[in-house]
């Protein structure tokens, strides 16, 4: 019996102030207190009771609010004449007064010219009543269509019971203040079939939410979850001390398909690997297009992931390219936001580009068609998807360089790994790419010019003589001043030095014959150029507070929505650049630069710098072909460092896919994403200047 | 009745209990017998008096020693008039005194108070019959002249009791009901709501306008959590003339609250009352409670609390005694043409085809009769005509492509979104074949929708009508103007909001009724209106066809259930009893019985052949907003604005099943076309479904759980939920369940 006692519910009574003012406002002055505070009473019981019956009118309108028919009805049901006058549909908000001691709360009455009402356009008509069916369950289970609401609301979350990898990062924004210099944050990564699938057409920013801001999704009452993590070492330990409400994990929650998208699952895989092309078409065009694919992204994930591991292994070049086409569809879906599968993903891609063997007859099939289109993928998603928590563009270079470096590379990773930094833009291709020539020259000319090599190696030193040369003479032509001196060229980059100027002279004809023909547009799509406009200044380590903004480039734009599976160009790198270089053996004048005041320690870091319109693209272009990068006061690079022996214990894990053994390769990406730390974060982003 | 004596009683209250045998006695007195009400208070109000005499004068003269600090007199003179003598006797007195003393001294210490109430209650009881009695009997007199009518009604509460005493009193009961065994503790906790609400009303009756304020204040937040909508009611009732017009006040004063409460609680509480001489309280039992007593074991709380919540209290036992006939008629026997399935999606088109159903016997189960049928001529039904039959062949088709409902096999849900409603969908009904919506607008409008590819037409004109060749074989399509053909219609001629709409089973006509107090029949033929059929003053909130057509059923805020036929404009039976509006209105599947919903929180289930009611059905916390019957009408099912869902066995007139999990006002309750699965749509944007056999076989039904009514439900709500539905931000307000068991929704959407 003994409830709680609920709030007061009586003796609410009008002011007898507001009976003395309304008195006045109907010309009765002078009131007595006594009548006042009868009257007072009187109206507050009526009111009371008219309220109480318009409730009812509320009720059966099946509202939950009251409007003013509704206290009409009320009165009308008490017989008491009615409010006439307008309606209003919105709130009128009093007004306030106060004089001689006395406060007031009116609503102001204008007075309403009748011409104004009539010369006014008449409102647009409202639009009328229509009924519209759609599924709200279908056998129980409730479709994910716009018309119903996100599960997510509903879903009972789960402990999530294990995960796979803590990838660890630095937190670049904490480096802002300083006590939170050495705080970690983990993120966890979860095997994807486990994946939370709720959201099922979530719009994508809120796919994105979830997924880069993991600690922002975590429902209240899950921070327990974090005890989990116990004996993951000292790292762990110490940064939960510090930062408790950081380790958190992504609530489960089990999510199964519908028969009709397991049926589509099937077809569209099964058409996708299968042997009619057209039928490949649709279903990359319908994977590349579908707004509802959301749920079925983990599987499709999966599925890719493991259909390269196997056929890597059984060096089926066919359905690895298909596999690949796939990947390009599900990235050119603007309504998929694939980071949460990058990890199955872009093992599979990397593998592509750089596994030792890809197809069974290495000497006649084109796998190098498969490394170059998996490198652009590979480009494309860095562009999309790096960020300053995942870091995923510095550490794929990190990656190709460290197995471009090694001495005994197969000539196919080799070219794998050039293509792969290659296609990651002009700046990569300055800093990594120009200061190897001389020596991956000579290697190519002790293959060509050697006496006994197999055929292969063979082929394979052609082709990477031939990548080299596309890739590096569009960036001396843009970079190096002139003139082409076929002898400079010699000395400058050994070996392939006189190819390399004939080719650069070749780029150079080109541009000024497509600048006088194409329009601006094109002109940047076919020539991808290095546009850097600096949107931090001074303190620029702190740049990677933001969370880089990805402005898409109109020209980018219609690169991305290619058809689905077609190999084009990729665009250019719109945005970010990583760039990395060893700081010892660096050669390039600008490059020297920039490097001089480098530490030379192992730094990583980024800085989102956004390219603006095409404008700047084409005087930027111009500047630079006219003097150097010295002369653009406002750019600013951002120097990777290759890993060093600093940070190499670190890295001895990640290492690149083992041209041996392909078929773990999809792991060990994973792998290297697991321990990515660097010591001083910020401390290198440097100005030319 | 005998037991009720007892060998302790006071002298002095001897002749109360007297009339109270009699009470006891005849069992049950008529609710509007206020004859012995009257004597009992008159008689009693002459014999306290004369007790309480030398008591008075005796706590007079303490009180005037105690003024005088003259504590050693006042502790002799108690000895010698026998007063216990304690030493915390001191307060007692003087907030006794001061009460005698006229000084309406409330503000006195309530924790010193408390804990000496008992005291208290011994000391006074009979102080206040010869101290107050001047000022209270002045008042009523000028009060009653001016309103005869309602000082009859209100007479009873010219108590003449000290206004300051009434919370000693009040606080005296509590103290001892929380000081008796557990098991009757929560019984007689009963008593607490009604007995504050009429020593509440008493004390405002008699112009004690503070301290009524007080007792509110004290004890209002005693009460149950879910008498807050009453209570507010009350609260803000605060002087005599306020009570004249409020229909809450004459609702309890009408009325008895009926308690139920086992005979061993009954004489335990009554023991107390006469011991104290707490005769205050006693009369308000007497005259304003109706005490259902019972042999057996006292109920738990969770016994009562789950039949309590009624704006009056309980059903009687004997209220739901009678028989009711729940089973369902004897279907016709129509033969089943063997049609291939051509024809049958002509008939989908509705193309009439001609068809002669053969008189022959279809099938062995619908010969038997079902015991529990009503006759099948026990309200005249109208016949059937030859589209009826049609109808009905149809019908049968479709069954038996019924999907079978399990909780694994759950139906799916298509759901009507209202766009552009602007808050102003009202009532939502679907055809029983479930080809038209109708919905009813705030704006008075009706509209009606075809949801198959079949348009709506309306019948030509008299004129054009002269021209058709009355023998073609297609004189039904003939009949139709095409160029009216469209979707949707808007039916004009409501004043007022729409507030309940219903398609005649035959799908000919469409029922609304309105805020304006009319209920319209339109026609679907001709899209005009029939008939406005007026005899509610006040909203109708409710409308809905009989099962079988033709008869009607309304109700509305004039508290009065009415029958109609179709072809007459006056009702045929007006059904009253319910203490509040009547929000809701349901036939039988046998159509022999309505069932009515109220905002008095109670059910009632009428008898349309007598005119009886033949169970009240208690057990709601707040306005039912919707009733739903199994297919084979032997439960109901009914949801109320407290987001609780209760499920009721007709036959036996009990709850069978509680099923929580709404938030919000259930505005639609269905049944599968089986009757496995109860689908509930709500104010909260939910559609939810529940396994009503899994409920009905939880319960069991052994003969003194039906004999009692003290069912004791199960906690099960959660296992019998099978499914929630969110929609986005649109309250369901109507659902129904096609003829293959394809449940449809309909609300508004509400952006």
């Amino acid at each position: 019996m003994a409830e709680e006692r609920r709030p007061k519910q009586c003796t609410v009574v009008l002011p007898t102030e507001s009976m003395k003012a309304m008195a006045e406002s109907i010309g009765v002055g002078q009131l007595q207190e006594e009548s006042c505070a009868a009257l007072s009473e009187e109206v507050s019981y009526r009111i009371k009771e008219i309220a109480q019956d318009a409730l009812k009118f509320m009720h059966h309108g099946k509202r939950r609010k009251l409007t003013t028919s509704d206290i009409d009805h009320a009165l009308k049901l008490k017989n008491v004449e009615p409010l006439y006058g307008f309606q209003s549909q919105e709130f009128i908000p009093f007004r306030f007064a106060s004089g001689g001691g006395r406060e007031l709360h009116f609503y102001e009455e204008k007075e309403v010219d009748l011409s104004d009402i009539i010369n006014t356009p008449l409102p647009r008509v409202p639009l009328d009543v229509s009924l519209k069916a759609h599924w709200l369950s279908i056998e129980g289970v409730q479709p994910a269509i716009p018309e119903n609401p996100p599960p997510g609301e509903m879903s009972v979350c789960v402990c999530f019971p294990s995960f796979s990898i803590i990838y660890l990062s630095k937190a670049a924004f904490f480096t802002k203040q300083p006590h939170f210099h050495h705080v970690y944050i983990f993120t966890v990564y979860i095997p994807s079939h486990f994946f939370p699938l709720h959201f099922p057409s979530a719009p994508k920013e809120q796919q994105k939410a979830e997924s880069t801001e993991p600690l922002k999704v975590v429902k209240p009452g899950q921070e327990e979850e974090g005890s989990i993590q116990k004996g993951q070492g000292a790292i762990s330990a110490e940064a939960k001390g510090k930062k408790e409400g950081l380790m958190r994990m992504k609530p489960r929650s089990t999510h199964e398909l519908s028969v009709e998208q397991q049926l589509y699952y099937k077809e569209i895989t099964e058409a996708c690997v299968g042997s009619c092309e057209a039928k490949r078409a649709e279903a990359l065009q319908s994977i590349a297009t579908d707004p509802g694919l959301y749920q079925m992204l983990p599987r499709f994930s999966t599925f890719i992931s493991e259909g390269v591991r196997v056929n890597v292994v059984q060096n089926n070049l066919a359905l690895l390219i298909y596999l690949m086409r796939m990947v390009k569809a599900l990235m050119d879906n603007p309504t998929l936001y694939l980071e949460k599968y990058l990890h199955e993903l872009i093992p599979a891609v990397v593998t592509c580009i750089v596994s030792k063997q890809l197809c069974l007859r290495p000497d006649v099939d084109n796998h190098w068609a498969l490394r170059d289109f998996a490198a652009r993928l590979m480009a494309q998603s860095c562009k999309t998807f790096s960020t300053t928590t995942n870091n995923i563009q510095s550490r794929i270079t990190k990656t190709f360089t460290k197995s471009w470096l090694d001495e005994k590379t197969q000539w196919t990773t080799r070219y794998g790994c050039i293509a792969g930094l290659s296609e990651l833009g002009p700046d990569v291709i300055k800093t990594l790419i120009l200061p190897r020539l001389t020596v991956e020259g000579a290697r190519i000319k002790a293959v060509s010019e050697g006496p006994v090599v197999s055929n292969i190696d063979k082929i394979g030193a052609d082709h990477v003589q031939s990548l080299l040369l596309k890739h590096c003479a569009s960036v001396i032509a843009k970079t190096r001043p002139l003139p082409d001196n076929m002898e400079q060229y010699r000395a400058d980059y050994g070996y392939l030095g006189p190819t390399l100027c004939s080719h650069v002279v070749k780029a150079r004809a080109q541009a000024a014959l497509q600048a006088q023909q194409v329009n601006r547009t094109t002109l940047t799509i076919t020539q991808p150029r290095p546009t850097l406009t600096v949107s931090q200044s001074g303190i620029g380590g702190s740049g990677g507070s933001r969370s880089p903004s990805i402005i898409k480039v109109p020209s980018s734009l219609t690169l991305m929505s290619t058809r689905p599976g077609t190999p084009t160009q990729p665009s250019p790198p719109a945005t970010k650049y990583i760039v990395m270089a060893t700081s010892a053996g660096a050669s390039s004048t600008q490059q020297v630069i920039t490097l001089s005041s480098s530490s030379g320690s192992s730094v990583t870091s980024t800085v989102a710098s956004a390219t603006s319109t095409l404008q700047p693209l084409v005087k930027l272009e111009s500047r630079g072909a006219g003097g150097l990068g010295g002369s653009r006061p406002l750019q600013k690079y951002i120097v990777v460092s290759l890993p060093t022996s600093a940070s190499s214990s670190l890295e001895s894990k990640s290492g690149m896919l083992p041209p041996s053994s392909s078929s773990t390769s999809p792991i060990s990406l994973e792998a290297g994403m697991k321990m990515d730390r660097s010591d001083s974060p910020g401390a290198s982003t440097q100005s030319p200047h | 009745m005998a037991a009720v004596q007892d060998g302790q009683l006071n002298m002095e209250v001897e002749k109360d209990i007297k009339t109270e045998i009699t009470n006891d006695g005849s069992g049950n007195i008529n609710a509007n017998s206020s004859s012995p009400g009257s004597t009992s208070s008159g008689g009693k109000s002459k014999s306290p008096a004369g007790s309480g005499e030398d008591q008075q004068t005796l706590l007079a003269v303490l009180q005037f020693l105690k003024r005088n600090k003259l504590t050693e007199s006042v502790d002799i003179l108690r000895r010698e008039a026998g007063l216990s003598a304690d030493a915390d006797d001191s307060p007692v007195s003087d907030s006794a005194g001061a009460g005698s003393g006229g000084v309406p001294n409330v503000s006195a210490d309530g924790g010193d108070a408390n804990s000496l109430l008992s005291r208290v209650s011994i000391a006074t009881p009979v102080a206040p019959p010869a101290t107050a009695p001047p000022k209270a009997t002045g008042s009523m007199a000028s009060g009653g002249e001016d309103q005869p009518d309602v000082n009859v009604v209100l007479s009873a509460y010219s108590q003449q009791g000290d206004p300051v005493l009434y919370p000693l009193y009040y606080n005296g009961l509590k103290k001892f009901i929380e000081s008796v065994l557990d098991c009757h503790r929560a019984e007689l906790s009963q008593v607490f709501y009604p007995l504050f609400v009429h020593m509440y009303l008493e004390l405002v009756y008699n112009n004690h306008e503070n301290e009524a304020k007080q007792f509110f204040e004290k004890f209002s937040g005693d009460q149950e959590c879910y008498y807050e909508e009453d209570l507010r009611i009350l609260s803000s009732m605060s002087k005599k003339e306020h009570m004249k017009g409020n229909e809450t006040m004459l609702d309890f004063r009408t009325s008895k609250f009926v308690l139920r409460i086992s005979r061993d609680s009954y004489q335990l509480l009554k023991r107390h009352l006469q011991e104290r001489q707490n005769n205050q309280i006693w009369n308000i039992i007497q005259e304003h409670l109706y005490i259902d007593i019972f042999d057996g074991m006292p109920r738990s709380k969770s016994q009562i609390d789950a039949m309590s919540g009624s704006l009056a209290g309980e059903g009687k036992r004997d209220a739901n005694k009678a028989k009711v006939f729940y089973g369902l008629l004897k279907e016709p026997e129509i033969e089943v043409p063997l049609d291939d399935e051509d024809e049958e999606a002509e008939n989908e088109e509705g193309k009439p085809k001609k068809k002669k159903p053969k008189k022959d016997s279809m099938g062995s189960k619908s010969k038997k009769q079902d015991p529990n049928a009503p006759q099948q001529t026990r309200i005249p039904l109208p016949e059937l005509k030859d589209s009826d039959k049609l109808d009905k062949i149809m019908n049968m088709k479709e069954a038996t492509k019924k999907i079978r409902l399990s909780p694994d096999n759950l139906p799916s849900i298509c759901f009507y979104s209202f766009l552009n409603a602007y808050q102003g969908l009202t009532a939502v009904d679907f055809t029983d074949d479930s080809s038209l919506i109708a919905g009813g607008f705030a704006d008075s409008t009706v509209r009606v929708w075809s949801v198959t590819p079949k348009k709506l037409r309306r019948v030509k004109s008299a004129a054009d009508l002269s021209n058709i060749d009355k023998e073609s074989d297609d004189v039904l399509e003939r009949i139709m103007d095409e160029k009216t053909a469209s979707e949707s219609k808007i039916l004009y001629g409501h004043s007022g909001p729409v507030y309940g709409i219903s398609f005649s089973p035959d799908r000919n006509y469409l029922l609304s009724s309105s805020e304006d107090g009319t209920v319209r029949l339109w026609s679907l033929q001709t899209f005009t209106c029939l008939v406005g059929y007026k005899g509610h003053n006040y909203p109708v909130w409710d409308t809905q066809f009989s099962p079988y057509g033709y008869y009607f059923i309304s109700g509305g805020h004039d508290r009065v259930a009415r029958l109609w036929a179709t072809d007459h404009y006056q009702p045929l039976r007006m059904f009253a009893g319910h203490l509040a509006d009547i929000t809701c209105t349901l036939f039988h599947p046998n159509s022999n019985y309505v069932a009515t919903g109220s905002a008095d929180r109670t059910i009632r289930l009428w008898d349309v052949l007598t005119g009886n009611c033949v169970r009240i059905l208690t057990g709601h916390k707040g306005p039912i907003h919707s009733l739903a019957f199994s297919p084979n009408g032997k439960f109901m099912a009914s949801g109320a604005t407290d987001g609780r869902v209760l499920l009721w066995d007709v036959g036996h007139g009990l709850m069978v099943g509680e099923l929580k999990g709404h938030s919000d006002t259930i505005y639609a309750l269905k049944f599968s076309r089986d009757g496995e699965i109860l689908a509930s749509g709500s104010m909260d944007n939910t559609v939810k479904l529940w396994d009503t056999l899994k409920a009905f076989d939880d319960v069991e039904l052994d003969d003194f759980t039906a004999a009692t009514g003290h069912i004791h439900l199960p906690e099960n709500s959660q296992e019998l939920l099978l499914g929630t539905y969110m929609t986005k931000s649109t309250p369901v307000i109507h659902l129904h369940f096609t003829r293959r068991n394809l449940l449809l929704a309909a609300g508004a959407y509400n952006p």
